[in-house]
């Protein structure tokens, strides 16, 4: 019997001919904590008596989500995540290197690894080929101390996306047409693996966008296979030597296949408080909205950047408007500004927040007002995501974004294309 | 077995509603954040909630955030298990990881402060309110052992690592 993606990845890791729903222990080729889940994580480290740390170059500590510290007891946190890492030898990305999944991406992930990460948003990785996905503070605090982790093989569904995209249609659009089509849990506890004439065509960037938001379908991971893009994306990153290519075989077997024509698919957005709630933007034109937010590991990247600064380049964002933008990491930023494009943004009346989270989970940086609503290029808009429980979150592209910016209310950004 | 009262939610609780990131900054603080428990969801079930509690709900319990705090928060609040018709991945391993169980069973035929009587090793809940008996869904064996030695911790701190196959 062929294999699935899932099942290629952890048969060679655990050295064992797997199929759903073995459970295996398999080695761990990355684990790393952010600062929301890492105090937590120390602690049960410690509670767990276990004192080594299995490979301390591939564990790493992110400084990200409430970075700079917005209070007294998440400073306190960030001071016990540095000193770990000192004491232990674990890597440190601090306040300003950007987010997690971002970092990881730039300078970590391969082909073919196993990845675990104490954040749901870990699976941004499987668009390279790894086996990349979110876990919890104990899971990633003994896989830490011990190199292993516990997995049940997932079954996989197949997402066919055949044909290309059109103007103004992009990755997170598919994402968002796909999560509304299978549902919030769906595809709970499954592999997505992508495949088709729109994946293959995909730049890594966008790949990302969509391997991150699988699990807005409940996924466990959203694989692509590895090939000529992945190639040259890890030579650009100086990581050519871990390319290695993984496809599905022809006879894999799949639980579903979900077919999607990208050719068919107009700009997207969900409306508060699920992301399976999808609409067109079009049918939304005209919603109200107080702020705009470009970035996160959804839509955070140069790429991401670029098409809201092409869009909003020349023009004013509306008065009403306040338009955020968080580069995904500081070299999305130094390359942003090194193109014009923070210039851009910045003339046309965007605040420059720092590589990070920003406010995407609600701590600081632009948390909403009673009643107040953001259309934002995050991953998630439920209630009380962004901080207040009485605010609203509507999730769209940053092509979307930048032109609801400039409209002052929900706009399908073909109109200013 | 297990006996208490059920406390009835809907489809969709996500780990947001259970432990906001507004109160981001008390996650190293679990006692007070505990107080905060689905508070945006119902403000009055901190006060509610009683050792030994079921929360009973629908669909994709525990959505979201990889945030094991929300976990945490029920466990500490003294509820005795989590019944849904399915639970999110992340949060179902985490739930299990901090020792509460989290069971799946139609829970279509529970109401909101119905007295259930949960058998784990029979794998049925009795819902002593109406007669109804539900079958509950099995789950891998390794997290049932983790389960049986009070969490990930103790259970790590009992083998010094994962035992697979018994």
């Amino acid at each position: 019997m062929g294999k699935t993606l899932a099942e290629k990845i952890l048969s060679e890791n655990s050295q064992t001919d797997v199929h759903a729903g073995d459970i295996i222990i398999a080695r761990i080729d990355l684990a790393f904590l952010q600062d929301g889940t890492g105090p937590l994580a120390l602690r049960q480290l410690q509670e767990s008596g276990l004192k080594q740390v299995a490979n301390p170059k591939r564990v790493i500590l992110f400084l990200d989500h409430a970075a700079p510290s917005p209070s007294q007891e998440l400073a306190n946190d960030h001071i016990t995540l540095r000193q770990f890492a000192r004491k232990s030898g674990t890597q440190l990305c601090d306040v300003g290197e950007g987010v997690c999944h971002q970092l990881v991406v730039e300078s970590y992930a391969s082909p073919g690894e196993v990845i675990i990460g104490a954040d749901s948003h870990t699976v941004t990785a499987g668009a390279l080929g790894a086996f990349a996905t979110g876990m919890g503070s104990t899971d990633v605090a003994i896989a830490i101390a011990l190199g292993k982790t516990w997995l049940r093989v997932p079954e996989s569904f197949k997402v066919v996306v055949s044909g290309r995209f059109n103007k103004g249609v992009y990755a997170k659009d598919l994402a968002l047409q796909l999560i509304g089509k299978v549902g919030a849990d769906g595809a709970t506890y499954k592999s997505l693996e992508f495949s088709g004439e729109a994946i293959e065509n995909m730049s890594m960037s966008e790949r990302f966008t969509l391997a991150n938001m699988a699990v807005e379908a409940g996924a466990k991971v959203g694989l692509f296979p590895s090939d000529e893009t992945t190639r040259q994306y890890l030579e650009s990153r100086g990581r050519g030597n871990l390319f290695r290519s993984f496809r599905p075989d022809p006879d894999a077997e799949y639980e579903r296949t979900v077919e999607i024509d990208a050719t068919g698919i107009e700009p997207t957005i969900s409306k508060p408080h699920a992301v399976d709630n999808i609409a067109l933007a079009k049918e939304l034109a005209g919603g109200k909205i107080e702020q705009v937010f470009i970035g996160t590991c959804t839509n955070g990247r140069l790429e991401d950047v670029a098409i809201a600064a092409k869009i909003l380049k020349g023009r004013k964002c509306h008065p009403k408007i306040r338009l955020l933008v968080a580069p995904a990491s500081k070299e999305v930023l130094i390359q942003a500004m090194g193109a014009g494009y923070i210039q851009m943004l910045l003339e046309a009346g965007a605040v420059l927040q720092p590589p990070g989270c920003g406010p995407c989970v609600g701590v600081h940086q632009g948390v909403l007002g009673n009643g107040e609503a953001c259309l934002s290029t995050a991953n998630r808009n439920f209630r009380g995501r962004m901080g207040n429980p009485e605010a609203f979150i509507y999730l769209g592209s940053p092509a979307t974004a930048a032109a609801s910016a400039i409209a002052g209310e929900i706009t399908d950004p073909r109109e200013l294309m | 077995m297990l006996k208490g009262k059920a406390l009835k939610f809907g489809d969709n609780i996500s780990t947001d509603d259970i432990t906001p990131g507004r109160l981001f900054h008390l996650r190293s603080n679990l006692p007070e954040l505990a107080k905060h428990l689905l508070e945006d969801f119902d403000p009055s079930f901190s006060s509610r909630v009683k050792p030994g509690d079921f929360i009973v709900a629908g669909m994709n319990f525990g959505l979201g955030s990889s945030r094991e705090h929300a976990a945490v928060v029920i466990k500490r609040a003294g509820v005795a298990a989590i019944l849904a018709k399915s639970a999110a991945r992340i949060f179902f391993r985490n739930a299990i990881n901090v020792g509460l169980p989290v069971l799946i069973c139609d829970t279509d035929k529970i109401g909101d402060g119905d007295e259930l009587e949960v058998d784990l090793k029979g794998s049925t809940v009795r819902n002593l309110s109406n007669g109804a008996e539900l079958p509950l869904g099995d789950f891998p064996d390794v997290m049932l052992r983790i389960l049986e030695e009070g969490g990930l911790i103790p259970y790590i701190k009992k083998h010094g690592g994962f035992e697979l196959q018994s």
